[in-house]
């Protein structure tokens, strides 16, 4: 996981430093403005925490161990912007001091572990969570989930990171100058690892930790439980059904649509008034456009507002399928889980902006 | 800050664990040893630092910046002969500053060729290009361009990790924290950086002494779902005891006078000396980027 220097072009590195440059202001001011004077003795003890954390070796089924990198349980522990500026300074105290990782690439791993990894665990775990008392046996589950996918997305993003060099970085001769790989062979190889042993590893030390403060010390989940220490104090008074509780059979429906999404790929024939212009001048297309328009033939050229407008915008993930994944089907589901994951993400962010656009909202702030 | 209290100061006593033993070694003995590699490490490197050799007699921020300069070209650099130049520039430097060859053989050059040769190997048969061998047996084809491309990864990954490992081996690591801020690491960073070294090295100590005083009480083997329980408790120990822990460091600092601001004693000075290696890194690197723009026939092209 930890990208060494050589495998990623200068520009790519520049890029992910500039990326990551914003959020580390971002997370700096928030957390001085929490911590004031309690910032440096804070951050550096739970930075040299999280760097003795990646160097445990965890038991995993099967009687090996792997490394976790600790991004989950700093996230549910320290806040989204506590997490991100600990576990950026384990990165480059590991970049420079032990050559764990390089030195140009630490931008990237920053960017991929400290910074996508805790918006990833944030984001999973207040949703799972949602209101559940903070010893709730669901803090667990919410934790190890959040730990899986934070180090997943984590692991994605490098794949991408390696995928795209070969694209962009070759020689005069066609021999590319770093990571060789193109996507559909770096995004499944990085992947295997990660949903499987290094995913597991997180998916342990986060839901693992978790239980073990419930029953040790509760204090320390509060900060990423807002909204459970508030239903705490509010006993005995007349609750209305609100925030997440209140959504719950939503999210439950959504669940179930998700499961539900393979379905789609035994439909037959065409989505009736859904075709591209191409699929005119396409015997077999034209055959299914016939086939459900009551047998009715479809003019022999395309319409030429569609034709104008196709050309507006070419989607990254055409007809559902990425085109580094050979499996249609695969890409096909894969594509409905991404496809609803930036939907939540989204509607996640707005909704946490208009909060801190109020100004009365204290729960999202991170902090150590 | 070389030691702290309770920690000896000999590698030796962080030596790995029963070496020679046949059997498989549990977590905990895993955990330990990597902690007392780290540690090892960390002494090995004062050691070094403290002999007199070339690099050793420079500013830090000398060596930040020139060093920094040629792994920027090595990423740089579009032909072999650039990345093949500046590494023996990183061997020529390591000679200069009586860096045992050996110590760069085994701490970084094997540990880069075998992790990196493990990657770049499949890149050989798959990288589209000019077939210019077949294997036996299999006869799978292996191209010029991707021979090429194994060698421009791990030349690139090598001549890095002799330079950044250059760089820590001869400098105090709290020198090497401190003279990032010759690249604009803010002295809030700058301070932190150092703080989090010093802790680093405390946590390692009491993660190790959890670990060891569990163990010195355990009979016969743990099942798995127990030693998962185990390294999990540990690390909510550890968590717990750094929350303890900053606030103890905090009241100390306050007790001293700290109100927010931070400043450092910078001791650092530019000798005659110093500016004249910065001159000369800085010739070098613009000598090498020069040299990697360049279009140089490889290895491969010809055959």
């Amino acid at each position: 996981m930890h990208i060494p220097d050589g495998y990623l072009s200068p520009a790519t590195c520049a890029a992910l430093y500039a990326a990551a440059a914003p959020f580390w202001y971002v997370a700096l001011r928030r957390v001085k403005r929490l911590l004031h004077t309690r910032l440096v003795p804070q951050l550096s003890v739970f930075a040299a925490f999280s760097f003795v954390i990646m160097m445990f070796n965890l038991p995993l089924p099967g009687g090996t161990t792997g490394h976790a990198v600790g991004v989950g349980i700093a996230t549910i522990v320290l806040g989204l912007w506590g997490s991100m500026l600990a576990i950026s300074v384990a990165l480059l105290i590991q970049a420079i001091l032990f050559g764990d990782g390089g030195v140009t690439a630490f931008g990237a791993n920053a960017f991929n572990m400290a910074i996508v990894g805790s918006l990833v665990a944030y984001a999973v775990y207040r949703v799972v969570a949602g209101r559940a008392a903070v010893t709730a046996p669901r803090r667990v589950f919410a934790a190890a989930l959040a730990g899986y996918a934070a180090i997943n997305a984590a692991a994605l993003c490098a794949a991408i990171e390696f995928g795209i060099q070969p694209m962009f970085f070759h020689d005069e001769n066609g021999a590319p100058l770093y990571a060789p790989y193109p996507l559909h062979i770096a995004v499944p190889a990085m992947m295997i690892g990660h949903l499987t042993f290094a995913g597991l590893a997180e998916l342990i030390v986060t839901g693992g930790v978790v239980a073990y403060l419930q029953r040790t010390d509760v204090s320390l989940l509060k900060l990423t439980a807002p909204a459970s220490v508030r239903d705490a104090v509010r006993v005995g008074a007349d609750t209305v059904q609100s925030g997440w509780r209140a959504t719950r059979p939503l999210w439950m429906g959504l669940a179930l649509l998700m499961v539900l999404t393979p379905l789609g790929l035994l439909a037959a024939g065409t989505a009736w008034g859904e075709w591209g212009a191409e699929d005119f001048a396409d015997p077999a297309a034209r055959e299914q456009i016939a086939a459900a328009s009551h047998n009715q033939a479809p003019p022999a050229q395309p319409p030429a507002g569609l034709s104008r407008l196709a050309n507006l915008w070419t989607a990254p993930i055409p007809d559902y399928a990425p085109p580094f994944l050979k499996s249609a089907a695969f890409g096909y589901i894969m594509s409905a889980m991404v496809g609803t994951g930036i939907i939540i993400l989204v509607f996640f962010l707005i909704g946490w902006l208009t909060r801190v656009g109020h100004g009365s909202e204290r729960e999202s702030e991170g902090s150590v | 800050m070389k030691t702290i209290s309770n920690q000896p100061t000999s590698k030796a006593a962080f030596a790995r664990e029963t070496p020679g033993r046949k059997r498989r070694q549990s977590f905990i003995e895993r955990t330990l040893a990597s902690f007392g590699r780290r540690m090892e490490r960390s002494f090995y490197a004062e050691e070094l630092a403290k002999r007199d050799g070339l690099l050793q007699r420079l500013d830090p921020r000398v060596k930040v910046i020139g060093l920094l300069l040629l792994l920027i070209d090595a990423a740089l650099a579009r032909n072999l002969f650039a990345i093949g130049c500046i590494f023996g520039i990183g061997i020529t430097l390591a000679l200069l500053s009586h860096v045992p060859i050996r110590t760069l053989a085994t701490r970084a050059w094997l540990g880069a060729l075998l992790f990196t040769g493990v990657i770049a190997l499949p890149s050989i048969f798959i990288t589209p290009g000019r077939v210019v061998y077949h294997l036996p047996l299999l006869s799978w084809p292996v191209t010029a361009q991707g021979l090429q491309s194994a060698l421009y990864l791990i030349t690139r990954v090598e001549t890095a990790v002799t330079l950044s490992l250059l760089l820590v081996l001869c400098t105090l690591w709290t020198h090497v924290l401190k003279a990032l801020s010759v690249l604009g690491v803010p002295v809030v960073f700058i301070v932190i950086l150092g703080m989090t070294y010093r802790y680093i090295f405390l946590m390692l100590q009491t993660a190790r002494d959890m670990f060891e005083s569990r163990q010195s009480r355990m009979i016969g083997v743990m099942d798995g779902p127990e030693r998962r329980r185990l390294a999990a408790a540990s690390v909510g120990v550890l968590l717990t005891k750094s929350f303890h822990l900053s606030s103890e460091v905090y009241l100390a600092m306050q007790s001293r006078g700290f109100r927010g601001v931070v400043d450092t004693l910078d001791d650092f000075k530019m000798q005659r000396v110093d500016w004249l290696a910065l001159i000369v890194f800085v010739l070098l690197a613009i000598l090498m980027f020069w040299l990697g723009r360049q279009s140089f026939a490889g290895p491969f092209t010809v055959l």
